[in-house]
């Protein structure tokens, strides 16, 4: 239980992290974090198949189209980046305070599911379930990270030769 | 052996950028075109069910994929699309690097097609549609000037928007059914047919492939996309990429992961959302005057027949489908491949500034038009059989007004693409036109071979229909 505490409190700070950082880049970085960390806490609350697919897809396939997308960006101006920090942090400063505030009331809800969901059977063991029963996936997500490089290639460094 | 249409790309993919001197370009080229071809001759022949063996290594690389005759379909049409994009893509990109990373990315989307195709886990789909679009809005924007980037632009944005569609989808299936194969979605479908809750699911995961697909009303990417994309990467994406993302993922879950029967509604929206699309998208390709952008127009029409024969829900509506996409893939490549090779030539794709290029490119001019009257549906093309089957199944189902809509607008249709063939292959060629000649012999062999595939397809119709054209309905339970 107490690890589990300390991993929603990681967690929640990288997400924080991700909406308030001033940096695209840095910001999807952290999302690709927040995303590693909640699978883990989803893998601790037994769900492995949930939890390898919250891998696959935020911290890998999501992450990939966001370095792929911010490369056909332009950086803006040393003025307009102070510019947009300090709006920034107008804007976000009440975030940490509401996560704190629903985080209280979320604790004092007990919800009830009337789901009649089926048993889970797959192993509890992510290298199982990743080498054994997900390899397809592997195969598929290797190759989005293969035209990840390519693409940060051909929108960004070609392009910055030229 | 069906793991080989994953690995040999995969396999090419790494040999190719290893660093070794040579014309690594031409390698890639030759490696993708063969690849390709091979995929498409030993599919149609299938030499002693070589494809159904088991793989002989076994191990990790058995990769558990499955193919029927609807997969063994589109990857001939994948094979065939791919190598005409493969010898387009020779002729107009010059830059030996560009060259190289182009026909890396088309290795990758050939892995996430074969993927996409051959597939029986929802989830391991999802991560193969992911493949096939991350390259192809590489490839959209490959040439990085801002029209190439507000079309790569309003794909990624439109495909986000089916991504989060199709996963939320996938989770609350998943809470169902314990897992994501095909078999144990069907199975929680099938035990819950009344479930408000899957039944959104459902609706969710299929709003995502009319996205993908370009239907009415989530087509707004698709002309820019189509339009602003290199000559070689709108053969892919209008013949191939999106017929594959789309449409055929809608007919392999509606018919059988969805179970069409209980769930009727399904039914409905498929026939609305197609006769929409063939409506919407042949008025519309009426207006243009930009080459690239009445195709991609009538894309969005024809894969609204795709649809309608879809949404029969009967075998013979559904084995029209099928035929309609694979005559699609091959007359909507030939038609990009003539505009290739006009925008090539005159450095342009509006057709208001050409005229009588017909004497000076007298091959595009042919297999255009034949290209236009398998469009048409005008007999004995290709295009005319599979448009005659989707109408017979409307009609043998009732619908008579579907099928009244259809025919009518295969006039448009025709009137639109004559537009084409009349203003830039007929009538005095401009004075600056004057030294126009063909495009290059790698643009002429892939018009030449599309343009006789139409016309076997279309003469051989009497003996194809029970050998090949309904026996690809079999999948349907």
């Amino acid at each position: 239980m107490v690890i589990n505490i300390i991993i929603l409190i990681a967690l929640v700070t990288a997400a924080l992290w991700t909406a308030m950082t001033t940096r695209l880049l840095r910001s999807a970085v952290g999302l690709a974090i927040t995303s590693a960390i909640l699978s883990i806490l989803i893998f601790r609350l037994a769900s492995p198949i949930a939890a390898v697919f919250e891998l696959s897809v935020c911290a890998g396939l999501i992450f990939a189209i966001f370095i792929i997308s911010i490369t056909v960006t332009q950086r803006v101006s040393p003025e307009a980046f102070e510019t947009r920090k300090k709006e920034r942090m107008t804007k976000f400063w009440p975030l940490p305070i509401i996560v704190i505030i629903v985080a209280v009331v979320l604790t004092q809800i007990h919800f009830q599911t009337t789901f009649n969901l089926p048993a889970q059977t797959a192993p509890n063991d992510v290298k199982i379930i990743l080498w054994n029963l997900r390899h397809l996936d592997l195969l598929g997500q290797i190759v989005i990270l293969l035209t990840g490089a390519f693409g940060v290639v051909i929108l960004f460094k070609e392009w910055k030769n030229g | 052996m069906l793991s080989l249409f994953l690995l040999l790309p995969f396999l090419g993919i790494i040999v190719l950028n290893l660093p070794l001197n040579g014309r690594k370009d031409a390698a890639a080229f030759l490696y993708t075109l063969s690849l390709s071809i091979g995929q498409a001759i030993v599919v149609l022949f299938n030499p002693g069910g070589f494809w159904q063996r088991p793989d002989f290594w076994g191990g990790f690389f058995n990769l558990g994929l499955y193919a029927d005759n609807l997969t063994f379909v589109m990857l001939l049409s994948i094979g065939i699309v791919v190598s005409t994009a493969a010898c387009v893509g020779w002729q107009t990109i010059s830059d030996h690097r560009h060259r190289l990373n182009f026909y890396n990315l088309i290795l990758i989307a050939l892995i996430g097609m074969n993927g996409t195709v051959m597939l029986t886990d929802i989830f391991s789909l999802y991560v193969f549609l992911e493949v096939t679009a991350i390259s192809s809005f590489i490839l959209i924007a490959f040439q990085r000037d801002l029209n190439a980037l507000e079309g790569a632009f309003k794909y990624i944005v439109l495909s986000a928007l089916a991504t989060v569609l199709m996963l939320t989808s996938i989770a609350a299936l998943l809470l169902f059914s314990g897992g994501t194969s095909f078999a144990a979605i069907s199975a929680a479908v099938k035990s819950n047919s009344n479930n408000i809750f899957i039944i959104s699911a459902l609706g969710l995961f299929i709003c995502g492939l009319f996205i993908k697909g370009g239907l009415v009303p989530f087509h707004g990417w698709l002309p820019a996309a189509y339009s602003a994309a290199p000559a070689a990467v709108s053969i892919l994406l209008a013949g191939i990429v999106t017929k594959v993302a789309g449409i055929y993922v809608l007919i392999r879950l509606v018919t059988s992961v969805f179970v069409f029967g209980p769930i009727v509604q399904i039914n409905s929206v498929l026939m609305l959302v197609g006769t929409f699309s063939i409506i919407i998208g042949a008025l519309a390709a009426l207006k243009q005057d930009n080459f690239k952008k009445i195709l991609a127009y009538s894309s969005i029409s024809q894969v609204g027949y795709i649809v309608l024969g879809l949404g029969c829900g009967s075998p013979l509506g559904i084995a029209g489908a099928v035929f309609h996409l694979f005559n699609h893939s091959i007359f909507k490549s030939l038609l990009f491949v003539n505009s290739a090779a006009v925008e090539k030539q005159t450095g342009s794709t509006d057709i208001t500034k050409m005229g009588g290029l017909g004497a000076r490119m007298p091959y595009s001019n042919a297999t255009n038009l034949i290209a236009i009257f398998s469009t048409s549906g005008i007999p004995p093309m290709a295009g005319f059989w599979s448009k005659l089957v989707i109408i017979m199944a409307l009609w043998q189902m009732g619908h008579f007004a579907y099928a009244a809509i259809a025919i009518l607008v295969s006039v448009i249709t025709l009137a639109y693409l004559l537009t084409i063939q009349r203003k830039v292959f007929f009538g005095i060629l401009p004075h600056e036109l004057k030294h126009i000649k063909e495009a290059g012999i790698w643009i002429v062999i892939p018009a030449v071979t599309l343009a006789i595939i139409i016309i076997g397809t279309g003469l051989c119709f009497p003996l194809l229909f029970n050998s090949f054209i309904m026996p690809v309905s079999s999948f349907f339970k």
